[in-house]
């Protein structure tokens, strides 16, 4: 008998690792878990985009809400932007940070797309997406109310990521706001 | 052999790309603070390009962590606190050496389970090679070993 086992050993190895690396074909190695998750989002203090107010975490926070890290120079964010303004739209809030960008050029994106943020923070030096992990454009965390990063999106947000992912926590948060 | 020459040329200059790799020079205060710097720089991994070190790597955010590390060090940081700071915001996988713990464990034991295994494999299947020697006939028993000598005392009777 155990021989025969013997015999069938390479067969059910092969089997294996066929499993291991077909799993491996549909896995996204760019997405990593953020650091943050579960804990608060980090203090700061800078420059509200186009305004004269300098913003703080409190600023942000408050509510269960969307922060979206883009930039100009960041060619998928322009792809997500029609997507944030429908989100905007229907009443999600969303923070925009402003990734190391130049601020005339951020405000004139606004100004020719539409604004789907509440609020721009100007990180002109890229020294809260450093505190944040960021490590490129576009990054969406998802917020709740107390400020605590829950998610962190890497990548275009889109119809198929809101419905899938973002949404059933967004109101999830929402609910347990409400019920305690 | 012109042709030959040419490749070789070619290949060369090929190889010399990776010591363009580094583009921006900073002044340490200390060779030990630039020592520390190079071997922190190929120790920390670029979280966008994910299979180059932050010294290796022209990303964006590898030049920010690079401007990092060595305002950190300048500021006399220890080279644990720098870690610290990076893995607290990038986790454990902007190390290429990630901490003993957590998820990690198993990352370290690893290879030390694989070759206990692999020992234990070879263990098992030369007693299992021992053991099976008798039982297959490559090993006479005592009834065997006197029947041969019979039939060997019988063909020099006969001879």
């Amino acid at each position: 008998m155990a021989p025969r086992i013997k015999l069938f050993l390479p067969l059910f190895l092969f089997a294996l690792l066929a499993i291991v690396l077909f799993r491996g074909l549909f896995l996204d190695p760019s997405e990593m878990p953020s650091a943050l998750i579960d804990r608060p989002l980090p203090a700061f203090t800078l420059p509200e985009l186009g305004g004269a107010q300098q913003l703080s975490r409190d600023d942000v926070t408050g509510q269960v809400a969307l922060l979206n890290v883009w930039a100009t120079w960041c060619v998928s964010c322009r792809v997500e932007h029609p997507y944030l303004q429908q989100l905007a739209d229907a009443g999600i809030p969303i923070y925009g940070l402003n990734y190391k960008d130049n601020d005339s050029a951020a405000q004139g994106w606004l100004d020719e797309l539409g604004n789907p943020y509440r609020l721009v923070i100007a990180d002109r030096d890229g020294t809260l997406g450093l505190d944040l992990g960021v490590y490129g454009a576009p990054e969406t965390y998802l917020l709740d109310a107390n400020g605590v990063v829950r998610y962190r999106h890497v990548g275009v947000v889109n119809e198929d990521v809101w419905q899938t992912i973002l949404e059933p926590l967004y109101l999830q948060l929402n609910q347990g706001q409400v019920a305690p | 052999m012109k042709t030959l020459r040419i490749l070789l040329a070619g290949v060369c200059l090929a190889l010399a790309g990776q010591a363009w790799a580094l583009i921006e020079t900073y002044d340490f205060s200390s060779p030990q603070l630039e020592a520390r710097y190079q071997q922190l720089s190929e120790e920390l991994r670029c979280p966008k390009c994910q299979n180059q070190n932050i010294a290796d790597s022209n990303a964006p955010i590898a030049q920010d962590l690079r401007k990092l590390l060595h305002q950190q060090l300048e500021a006399g940081a220890s080279d644990d606190e720098i870690l610290d700071y990076m893995s607290d915001r990038y986790g454990e996988f902007v190390r290429y050496r990630p901490r003993f713990g957590g998820t990690t464990v198993f990352l370290w034991l690893a290879p030390l389970l694989l070759l206990l295994a692999a020992i234990g494999v070879l263990l098992i299947s030369l007693r299992s090679r021992a053991d099976t020697g008798a039982a297959d006939g490559s090993v006479l028993t005592e009834q065997e070993q006197a029947r041969i000598q019979r039939l060997l005392d019988k063909t020099e009777q006969d001879s």
